[in-house]
């Protein structure tokens, strides 16, 4: 097995620990925080570098380069170590030492741009370098690649419709991309069109949990289609932070702050669920890239 | 005088637009106070439930980042910058 063929296959977790209080109702949330680069977005990444492969569009040793505040980044500067091809970041200054260093320890060069643009300005920047230098590199563009959200469309979507025994009656996540959302609920909503897609949003332009967008505030994905959003839930980074806090010390999971937003929105709107109902959420990414949030506590 | 105060793109949408305003204060906590008292929308995207800055946004003045040092009670000299900068989450943000 390579490093590629580790990617996915995630285990479904049971969170019957947090769902005492509503008997009947299954909350299910998928590991991806196990994936090798320890986030979701390593499916999006192998994706969407092995599209660029197979199109000749990625050659053999031509700089990958991406806008990315977090775990794209960490995903594609490990993938693009294990395939030889050099690997250009850009990311807001204000983006942390740790995920720099990760980065960094694979090699990639990081670029820093403007922390009051936050992602939006490093999108744009290399946008503009990309225009200048069009040959010199391959550009995943992970927010218009439809690669992303294919990953999850010949994956994660089938993961969850087997691993549920064909039992998913909601599929709950947040969006940064919205690939995760989009080609997730895509894929379901073809096995069994009455799966509903519930999609979790900050409650403020100005939010903690990291790698999820609010969408009216800033430039909205190319693969985002309001079409497959049946409900939206909106969470603050108070609830976020909380339920990341319960989910490791009632569940033993250690994952991050959106983590904390999905199960938190999992459970809030499960509650008004018909019995026998099966919601199925996302474990993002690990609470390790997070230790040095004030929030834990310790 | 006053004190410059640099506004996030995710944010202008309370603001009119504006990223650069003019304001009066001499610590981080009057002129946060005075940002809200002419914008009343900001209020609850900067200050959680007990009134405290949430904890996400980090606060400079000039090019030092006051959050753990000082916070609201730190000192902002006439004509000034202070910025409000969102935190990436993963990370101090003090680097
Ligand atoms: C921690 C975390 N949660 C959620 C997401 C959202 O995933 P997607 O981009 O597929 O919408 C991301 C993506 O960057 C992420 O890093």
């Amino acid at each position: 097995m390579d490093l590629f063929e580790a990617v996915g296959n995630t285990p479904l977790l049971s969170l019957s620990q947090l769902t005492a209080k509503t008997p009947g109702i299954n909350v299910l949330a998928k590991a991806e925080f196990l994936n090798p680069g320890g986030s979701v977005k390593d499916r999006a990444a192998k994706s969407m570098l092995l599209d660029g492969l197979a199109k000749g569009r990625l050659k053999p040793g031509q700089t990958i380069i991406d806008a990315t505040s977090g775990n794209t980044g960490i995903s594609l500067a490990m993938m693009g170590a294990f395939l030889g091809c050099p690997v250009v970041l850009y990311l807001p200054a204000n983006a942390s030492r740790e995920r720099k260093s990760l980065i960094k320890i694979h090699g990639a060069e990081i670029i820093e741009t403007d922390p009051l643009e936050s992602s939006d300005g490093a999108y744009l920047a290399v946008l503009k370098e990309v225009e200048r230098n069009p040959d010199q590199y391959f550009f995943p563009d992970q927010y218009n690649n439809p690669a992303n959200a294919l990953a999850h469309y010949n994956t994660t979507a089938l993961e969850i419709w087997e691993q549920t025994g064909g039992r998913i009656t909601h599929f709950i996540s947040a969006m940064g991309t919205s690939g995760t959302f989009m080609g997730t609920i895509r894929r379901l909503k073809e096995l069994s069109p009455a799966i509903k897609g519930v999609a979790v949003e900050p409650s403020s332009p100005l939010h903690g949990i990291e790698g999820t967008k609010h969408m009216d505030s800033t430039i909205k994905p190319g693969l985002y289609d309001a079409a497959l959003i049946d409900e939206l839930v909106r969470i603050s980074t108070a609830e976020a932070y909380s339920m990341a806090k319960r989910l490791a010390r009632e569940c033993g999971l250690l994952t991050g702050i959106s983590s904390g937003a999905n199960v938190a929105a999992a459970l809030n709107y499960s509650a008004g669920l018909p019995q026998g109902s099966t919601a199925v959420t996302i474990l993002a990414d690990t609470g390790t890239r997070y230790l040095s949030e004030s929030f834990w506590g310790v | 005088m006053s004190v410059t105060v640099k506004i996030p793109a995710a944010l202008r949408a309370y603001t009119d637009g504006l990223s650069d305003l003019a304001l009066e204060g001499q610590t981080v906590g009057q002129i946060i106070d005075a940002l809200v008292e002419r914008y009343p929308d900001l209020g609850p995207h900067l200050k959680d439930d007990d009134g405290q800055l949430q904890s996400f946004v980090n606060v400079f003045v000039g090019s030092k980042n006051v959050k753990n040092s000082g916070g609201i009670l730190a000192a902002v000299p006439d004509g000034e910058t202070l910025m409000l900068v969102p935190a990436i989450a993963g990370g101090s943000g003090d680097n």
